[in-house]
């Protein structure tokens, strides 16, 4: 309970460990504390910065997907109205060639029915002359009724 | 209880004395026989047991803090790593709540301050009779394990925060300016004798109430654990159990509050007017 010279080391104690602690103690630890701070704010802001990124992103997909659909949309109702188009115009082709094909086939039966109205009318004429020939063979001589054997052909032609 | 044949005032008196070394007065240097025997050795004498054990546990809280500090990354902290930043990160918050200047001796000096202190009035708790004991068995004669039951100690640290309070004072303000602040206040300039005696008890006392302040609560408390030592065996622990509890708050308190007068004492020598 002496005041002694025990003050005196206790203060050169006391100075030294002070000392020391603001020398080597003191800023290292202040530092790393002080680094950890800002990597921890960096680390808090780059999240920050990634989400809105990622709301930012999003809203963008969002925009391109829906006009993604637009031009689906679009390209689907053009190609239904080609589609209609061509239809329309097979369509009239079709037709038209029905109608050619039918032209060709009614000329083509037309003719066929002309020779064959021909070549009936021959026969029968032919036929007439020789069935003529065989009743009237002996009456009617080829010269004299050569006239008569015309006319009769001619009317024969006409139906 | 130590020996059996000690009264129980010469086992009180025996906790209570420090190991001085210094001169007798018959000439020879050595260390005191008793307290009394140590005032007669006048004021060129050592404390050894105060000396030694502030000084260990001085090196205890360096080694430990200067370990954390150099293998301090700002990665995840390892468990001494994150014990001492969570103390480091007390201190700074105690002195940025209550120190405005910007000086970067005063938060190293509180933290030396607090975990010194801490480390010292902790001895506390060591059982009284360990200790002693032990170094009387290896020839020592007395042993006070607690450094700031020492008042040696306590003025020491004290003066030295009223040096630092003198210092910045000057420093910041000017002699001109502190003595300004001495003289003219509270009451106006032609009662500057009278301001000089108000300011200067109060500038004397905060390192005499700093010191005392330590010094009283833990002697007392020591006093107690001795006294407590005293009881029989059997009922010792009934009482020496709850007073160490509650001497744990007593501890950290103390050292706590050792450090935030300091800062708010070094704030106030820094601040430029009332």
């Amino acid at each position: 309970m002496n005041i002694n010279a025990t003050l005196i080391g206790q203060t050169i104690a006391f100075i030294m460990f002070v000392w020391f602690c603001m020398k080597y103690v003191w800023p290292p630890i202040i530092a790393a504390l002080e680094e950890r701070k800002t990597k921890i704010a960096e680390g808090l802001a780059a999240a920050e910065r990634g989400e809105k990124e990622q709301k930012l992103a999003e809203k963008k997909a969002t925009k391109v997907m829906h006009e993604a659909r637009i031009e689906a949309s679009d390209i689907i109702d053009l190609a239904n109205v080609r589609a209609g188009e061509m239809i329309e115009e097979a369509k009239g082709k079709a037709v038209e060639e029905v109608a050619k094909v039918k032209k060709g086939a009614e000329v083509e039966i037309e003719q066929e029915v002309a020779n064959a109205r021909e070549a009936l009318r021959e026969e029968v004429s032919v036929l007439a002359l020789s069935a003529a020939e065989k009743i009237i063979k002996s009456e009617i001589d080829a010269n004299k009724h050569k006239k008569l054997i015309d006319d009769v052909s001619k009317q024969l032609g006409a139906a | 209880m130590s020996g059996e044949n000690l009264t129980s005032s010469e086992y009180i008196k025996h906790h209570l004395t420090n190991l001085t070394y210094g001169q007798n007065p018959n000439g020879s240097w050595g260390i005191a026989d008793g307290s009394d025997a140590a005032k007669e050795m006048g004021f060129w004498a050592l404390n050894i047991d105060t000396m030694a054990v502030s000084v260990i546990l001085g090196f205890v809280f360096i080694y430990f803090f200067k370990k954390a500090a150099s293998t301090a990354t700002a990665g995840v902290p390892g468990g001494l790593q994150n014990f001492v930043e969570w103390v480091v990160e007390f201190v700074e918050d105690s002195v940025k709540d209550s120190f405005n200047g910007r000086n970067p001796l005063v938060a190293p000096l509180a933290l030396t301050i607090f975990v010194w202190i801490i480390l010292m009035n902790t001895m506390d708790l060591v059982p009284v009779d360990y200790l002693p004991h032990l170094a009387s068995m290896m020839g020592v004669p007395y042993l006070k394990v607690v450094p700031t039951t020492d008042p040696n100690l306590t003025f020491a640290m004290a003066l030295g925060v009223f040096f630092l309070i003198l210092f910045y004072s000057i420093k910041i303000k000017g002699a001109g300016g502190f003595f300004a602040e001495l003289a003219f206040h509270p009451f106006p300039k032609y009662l500057m004798p009278f301001n000089l005696f108000l300011e200067g008890v109060s500038l004397i006392s905060k390192p005499i109430s700093l010191a005392l302040r330590l010094f009283g609560n833990m002697y007392a408390g020591e006093m107690i654990f001795i006294l407590i030592a005293l009881l029989p065996l059997g009922t010792q622990w009934m009482l020496s159990l709850p007073w160490a509890i509650f001497h744990i708050l007593i501890v950290v308190l103390q050292a706590f509050i050792f450090m935030t007068l300091t800062i708010v004492y070094l704030s106030m020598a820094h601040e430029e007017s009332h």
